[in-house]
């Protein structure tokens, strides 16, 4: 792991009209690190790092990800965007396009990539989560799991450099849950930069280098997860922790 | 669930209906109700014309649609009318097709004066009788701009549904989840690539059933070109009545050839749905 940072955001506020969603939020990832961000509800996670992707822009402060200034307007979105994937709790696939399609759209249409090499990269990450026998079918005739698991697919043919999970696994039933976090482990091993946000701490234990605790808009805690599940320095993340933890 | 095994069934059953709402309901009253109807109105209509000495001639219908002479079969004049009609509603709805989808994006465009313009332009032609905004192409427009009558009601038809077939496109177009904007932005597309490729391949499902209902207004209200002598069904019907007088016969007739068009659009259209519905 290199310690040069991938993402850096410094004092980043944000607002949605008067509601104020990130309070001088400062983070830095760093290549190859898996940061699990978690909190309560309305905390500001998700707002979070929809700004990593540019899907949502902060208000003041500087966010530079992969050597990329990310601010409302800028030119460079669309790069910054093909470098970062996003998966998101809907999963968001493309209900009109097979799954092989929305594999290969992306490459494609953005990366102009030939529709054979598309194809064979779109193949090869199939492998990677475990549906290959799906390829021809269409989002809406697979279970919610698989369908997670083709969206995961789906940044991954982007070839991105960093990949970030806004609560992978809340809209799955349960006993979908670990098939998606078995990939999402693996992926981990990869040495791929992740940003989760998530309540799996079964997931975070395993996985995480950082754990980071949110709450109304402010990060309250960093910690390694050791320290973070053990001896958490803050009262509401010990809290907090007694709650998702206590089943 | 589509199985149709028998399933053993448990509690009070429904009570049914009562017994004059059953029997309004079954096949044979209904359908000597709805014979009944529509013959009570042929019926007076018939007699209604004969009190006033309408002296009927059905037989000389049938070569306006179509006759046996030495060279064989020939279409009739209403026949040969059709096709222009045709060509008119599809010429008029491939503009107003075009035309809509710009002034849905530019009304969904983010713009203050893109919305504005949309918005201003929706008002103005909705607002506007279809026959008073045929006079301003043709009269106003038409000599200024060197339309002649045929382009003249192409743009007339094509404005009117243009705005009309906008708010199609923009209903359709919102009705997909914002989340596919997300997931299309964050593999990187353009807005250009994510409409092209994501979002209007999504809308056109919602769109197909008001897009097929207005092509049935815009085939119904390009008769109104009739008023500027455009060669058309219409037209063609006034003109034989003016040789005839055989009013009641010719648009009769010409309203069944309206109807059928129509109807067999709506066929098409419902055999269209279903396959776009199997798809998903």
């Amino acid at each position: 792991m290199s310690s040069q940072p991938i993402i850096e955001a410094r004092n980043l506020d944000k607002f949605f009209g008067k509601f104020h969603a990130l309070k001088d939020v400062s983070i830095s990832v760093r290549q190859g690190e898996r940061v699990v961000v978690c909190g309560p509800s309305g905390s500001g996670k998700s707002t979070l790092i929809r700004c990593f992707n540019a899907l949502e822009s902060h208000s003041s402060g500087t966010l530079v990800v992969d050597g990329i200034e990310v601010f409302e307007g800028s030119k460079d979105v669309r790069r910054l965007r093909q470098e970062v994937g996003m998966v998101f709790q809907q999963f968001n696939l493309f209900p009109h396009l097979t799954v092989l399609q929305n594999l290969m759209i992306g490459p494609m249409k953005v990366r102009k990539v030939s529709r054979d090499q598309a194809e064979e990269t779109a193949r090869k990450y199939l492998d990677r989560v475990h549906i290959p026998e799906q390829a021809e079918k269409y989002p809406a005739q697979l279970s919610g799991g698989q369908q997670q698991r083709v969206a995961i697919a789906r940044s991954l043919c982007m070839e991105t450099r960093i990949m970030l999970f806004d609560e992978p696994t809340s809209a799955l039933d349960p006993e979908m849950i670990n098939e998606v976090l078995d990939v999402m482990v693996e992926l981990a091993e990869t040495g791929m930069t992740m940003v989760v946000v998530t309540h799996e701490m079964g997931f975070a234990r395993k996985v995480a280098d950082t754990m980071v605790f949110m709450e109304e808009g402010r990060i309250v805690e960093v910690a390694p997860p050791e320290q973070f599940f053990t001896a958490p320095s803050s009262d509401r993340c010990r809290m907090f922790l007694a709650q998702i933890l206590e089943h | 669930m589509t199985s149709s095994e028998t399933v053993d069934l448990r509690g009070p059953p429904i009570p049914k209906p009562p017994v004059h709402q059953q029997l309004l309901n079954s096949v044979p009253v209904a359908v000597a109700i709805y014979a009944g109807v529509i013959g009570v109105i042929v019926y007076g209509s018939f007699v209604g014309a004969q009190n006033m000495g309408y002296n009927w001639q059905w037989y000389r219908v049938l070569q306006y649609l179509y006759s046996f002479t030495d060279d064989g079969f020939q279409w009739g004049e209403i026949m040969l009318a059709l096709p222009a009609t045709i060509q008119l509603s599809v010429l008029s709805f491939a503009l107003a097709t075009v035309l809509g989808l710009f002034v849905a994006l530019l009304r969904l465009s983010g713009l203050v004066v893109g919305s504005a313009v949309a918005v201003g332009l929706l008002e103005l032609i909705r607002n506007i009788p279809l026959l008073v905004l045929l006079y301003l192409f043709y009269y106003v427009m038409g000599p200024i701009f060197g339309l002649d009558r045929y382009v003249a009601s192409i743009l007339t038809l094509a404005v009117f549904h243009s705005v009309l077939i906008s708010e199609i496109f923009r209903a359709g177009i919102n009705s997909v989840a914002i989340g596919q904007w997300e997931a299309a932005k964050s593999i990187g597309m353009s807005t250009g690539q994510a409409y092209r490729y994501i979002i209007l391949p999504q809308a056109v499902r919602i769109m197909l059933p008001p897009m097929a209902g207005e092509m049935v207004h815009l085939i119904k209200s390009s008769a109104i070109v009739s008023v500027i002598a455009v060669a058309e069904l219409t037209t063609i019907g006034r003109n034989i009545i003016s040789e005839t007088y055989m009013s009641f016969e010719i648009w009769f007739t010409v309203a069944v050839i309206y109807l059928v068009v129509i109807l067999i659009l709506s066929i098409g259209v419902s055999f269209l749905e279903r396959k776009y519905a199997v798809d998903q």
